[in-house]
């Protein structure tokens, strides 16, 4: 994961104010929300099994992001993206032991510096790293899958915040299309496999979800410029869900987006290019 | 810095790091103990002991049956019908041979009382004695037993758990059983997969604990309604509630939970008592299913929640069982807790919870090494049991597991994954899981018998030393079942057979063993210590009331000594406060010992 949006920092000296605070330009709000949702989480349901681990995912994607930062572009770099990726870690990552998170937070890193094509990241850093992770060692790490008690409350609580916050950023529609479209699959599978709807629905009110439409597939340098093409590539990434899901891929969406990511923004390149037309700069 | 050079050592490590899991599973897997059989001389040189499956050849046929519960259950009723297989030790007749009760749970099949021939094999005494036909329709069916003298008679009585209505029977002195349940006071009904008698109060008299599962206005086989499964796959307190029922003294015991500050509905599976902090009163720890486990501290009158305090009640998980053994002969117990793994889908691992240095008394804190030691992935793990099984003097673990064992090749974890991260609304209600289809749920596992170098390691020797064995574990005891001075293995499977594995340990390691009875303490000595001294170190060992999943050890205290020992005392410590000290016992025998007035 990486921030839904950057682009300038709020100015320190500047008196707060809450509608600045959920400016478009605040790089810190989604770093500030993800962190809330960790501490509401952690508070009320221990959704950590330490913060020894979440913290060695934070420090181990905010030392790589440092040190890869400055030998590659030569200024120290701006960590809130860092921070997301690594406290993303530390939630969805689920393992007894210690290293699957150093290890994740540094291979998300590091493939934003290597897995590049014309100045941009291919994979969205979480997914990838995650992604990794759950193919080469699935004996050792889960992801999160049952959290912050199954309760309604916060549910509706990170729903509503999470949605104020993907709109202010403008990535709303990113979300929205992405959870209709999982919704209208969910009854397609239902009616194939004969499964009840209600399971199928299931895994969208857990909390992984949570972090996943609003995080991950929100991610601004790997998707596509336009809206529209954005809410395709939020279809597609559902349908190519739909289908690992139907093969019984228990993380099918993990799986979805690092397949469909790339691909979406390859192509979204190569029309670019075609057109030639600059791309919009991301921060 | 620019240049095509530090990019390609960017990529180098990078490539570095994306395989560094694949290295650290073959630096794991070098770890390991060589997965193929060895013969028994092989085994008994390598490791000290070897295990042969000997139920048929003991007399020993019984197979255990599930329940069918209500109809509206039937697509999901491998998984909810998965438990009750269960085996408890108890010398019934006090012969001095320990004899076998195991439970049958489906509606009109008979529980076994296995009688201990003497000769190596045993016979079915249940039906005689009156302590099998015990599953009628509409009383519900059995989860477990454990045993304990009530009355101090002398003779081990019996709590009956069920899915339904709870039992006690009176043993009449060996020769037959009296249901005295109406006597008692036990409710009409509770959904229950784990008790243990213990004197919590120290006044001689044994208390017994049962924890609910399912909650107790559930009949399991005429539903009200679906919405009968836990609201949460980890944090779920719609469980069944707690009974604490205090022994008045007269045949009648009075209900007090509430009371001593026991109230919790979480879903109990597993619980074991012991004093942990030297107070001389048994604390007691609840492994809860969907959620974290609880540990109570035990002041003689009332009990005091301190799972989060002490770290073992933080991190929600799916307990299965509960055992304490001193593991790194310290006098200290650790804890170990059984949960789910399942590669690729759920690393949840096994907590071993070792008490933190320089943390005691009211101050005890646990930290989980389960890692460390080696012992935290066990698949989907049931009952557990520490126990000396070379002989070395350090106690080893022995570790059952598989959930549900049906297709071999197809698999329900992708559904089950599916509805376990779903809202409670969703997972509450049976009618919206996924039908099992016949699918296996981490069905067909290995077993683990861990071994402990003392050091810190176990390593897994299970296929080395003889258990071969996939059946769906539930419960494990560990008793030295033809007073050879050995700890034999007997397993309860669900669906499955009960083994009697027999063990053979190498002659050249020793052995001690403590037969303890109480006279102002209870009789049965439950929650009596008895601490052995030799060879520059000591270890702690307790009588229990019943730990594990579903299961009760045998109650004499087994030690191992390793070769050549120079014992120097053994202390022991009665649950009334009294210490006793045994100089120099000999090693090579059982020690029967009374407690003094």
């Amino acid at each position: 994961m990486s921030q839904p949006a950057a682009s300038i920092a709020i100015p320190p000296t500047q008196q707060f104010s809450w509608k600045r605070f959920f400016s478009p330009d605040n790089r810190y709000l989604a770093p500030a929300f993800i962190t809330c949702i960790l501490l509401a989480g952690h508070l009320s349901f221990g959704i950590l099994e330490s913060y020894k681990k979440t913290g060695l995912a934070i420090i181990a994607s905010l030392v790589t992001e440092l040190i890869l930062g400055r030998i590659f572009t030569g200024k120290w770099p701006n960590i809130a993206s860092a921070y997301i990726t690594g406290i993303s870690v530390g939630i969805l990552v689920r393992s007894p032991a210690f290293w699957p998170y150093v290890i994740c937070s540094i291979v998300s890193i590091m493939s934003k510096y290597v897995l590049r094509l014309k100045g941009r990241h291919i994979w969205n850093p979480s997914n990838f790293g995650i992604s990794v992770l759950l193919f080469l060692a699935p004996e050792t790490v889960a992801t999160l899958s049952i959290q912050w008690g199954n309760y309604l409350l916060p549910m509706i609580v990170i729903w509503c915040l999470g949605s104020v916050i993907v709109w202010r950023v403008r990535r709303f529609h990113i979300t929205a299309t992405y959870v209709t479209c999982f919704i209208a699959f969910a009854f397609l599978r239902s009616y194939i496999t004969g499964s009840p709807w209600q399971s199928e629905i299931a895994p969208l009110t857990g909390p992984m979800y949570q972090l996943f439409i609003f995080f991950m597939i929100t991610d601004p340098k790997t998707t596509v410029r336009s809206k529209f093409w954005q809410c395709v590539v939020a279809a597609l990434i559902a349908l190519v869900e739909m289908i690992l899901r139907l093969d019984q891929v228990v993380y099918a969406p993990f799986y979805a987006l690092f397949l469909v990511g790339p691909i979406a923004f390859l192509i979204g390149m190569w029309f670019d290019s075609r057109k030639a037309v600059p791309l919009r700069a991301t921060a | 810095m620019r240049g095509i050079t530090p990019r390609i050592i960017l990529a180098i490590v990078f490539v570095g790091f994306v395989v560094s899991p694949l290295m650290i599973k073959r630096f794991a897997a070098r770890r390991e103990v060589a997965k193929t059989k060895l013969d028994l001389q092989t085994a008994l040189a390598r490791h000290g002991f070897y295990l042969q499956e000997v139920s048929h050849a003991a007399g020993v046929d019984f197979v255990h049956q599930a329940p069918t519960l209500d109809p509206r259950l039937n697509h999901i009723m491998p998984q909810v019908a998965s438990m009750g297989a269960s085996v408890s030790i108890v010398d019934f007749d006090r012969d001095g041979w320990p004899d076998i009760y195991v439970t049958n749970s489906k509606e009109g099949s008979k529980n076994a009382l296995y009688h201990n021939n003497h000769d190596g094999t045993f016979t079915d005494v249940a039906e005689k004695l009156g302590v099998a036909d015990v599953n009628r329709p509409g009383y519900g069916v059995s989860m477990g037993a454990v045993w304990g003298d009530y009355d101090n008679d002398g003779y081990e009585d019996l709590l009956l758990i069920k899915w339904g209505k709870p039992e006690l029977y009176h043993n009449d002195a060996g020769h037959g059983f009296t249901r005295v349940t109406d006597q008692v006071g036990l409710p009409p009904w509770i959904n229950a997969n784990t008790a243990l008698w213990f004197d919590y109060d120290g006044d001689g008299l044994l208390d017994f604990f049962i924890g609910g599962y399912y909650s107790e206005d559930v009949d399991l086989w005429h539903l009200a309604s679906t919405k009968m499964m836990p609201d949460s796959f980890e944090y779920a307190k719609n469980g069944g509630r707690k009974y604490l029922f205090h022994n008045l003294g007269n045949g009648k015991f009075e209900e007090v939970s509430a009371q001593v500050g026991i109230n919790s509905r979480r879903w109990a599976l597993a619980s074991a008592a012991a004093d942990l902090r030297g107070t001389g009163h048994p604390d007691l720890f609840i492994a809860n299913d969907y959620g974290v486990s609880e540990l109570y501290f035990n002041d003689g009158k009332r009990f005091h929640e301190v799972g989060e305090q002490t770290g073992v009640g933080f991190a929600p998980k799916s307990g299965m069982n509960a055992s304490f053994g001193d593991i790194l002969n310290q006098g200290r117990y650790a804890v170990y807790v059984s949960n789910i793994s399942e590669e690729g889908v759920l690393i949840q691992g096994n907590n071993l919870w070792v008490p933190k240095e320089g943390t005691t008394g009211d101050t005890l804190q646990f930290e989980n090494l389960a890692r460390d030691f080696g012992v935290e992935i066990g698949g989907w793990s049931f009952g557990a049991q520490f126990g000396d099984l070379n002989n070395d003097g350090t106690l080893d673990l022995y570790l059952t597991n598989g959930y549900v064992s049906l297709d071999h090749d197809k698999s329900y974890w992708y559904d089950f994954s599916k509805i376990a991260g779903g809202h409670s609304l969703i997972i509450n209600d049976a009618k919206n899981w996924p039908a099992m289809e016949g699918r296996s749920l981490s069905g067909y596992q290995s077993k683990h018998v861990w071994l402990n170098d003392g050091s810190g390691k176990f390593v897994d020797v299970a296929q080395a030393v003889g258990v071969t064995d996939t059946y769906d574990g539930r419960a494990v005891a560990l008793v030295d079942l033809w007073n050879r001075g050995v700890l034999d293995v007997v397993v309860a499977n669900q669906r499955g057979p009960l083994l009697i594995y027999k063990n053979t340990v190498t002659p050249e390691n020793q052995w001690i063993e403590f037969e303890l009875e109480g006279t102002s303490s209870n009789r049965s000595a439950i929650g009596a210590q008895v601490t052995l001294f030799w060879n520059g170190q000591h270890q702690v060992q307790e009588v229990s009331g019943g730990a594990g999943f579903a299961s009760q050890n045998q109650r004499r205290l087994h030690f191992g000594l390793g070769k050549f020992p120079q014992v120097e005392k053994a202390v022991i410590r009665w649950p009334s406060g009294k210490t006793q000290t045994i100089d120099k016992p000999t090693p090579g025998q059982l020690h029967a010992i009374k407690e003094p007035a």
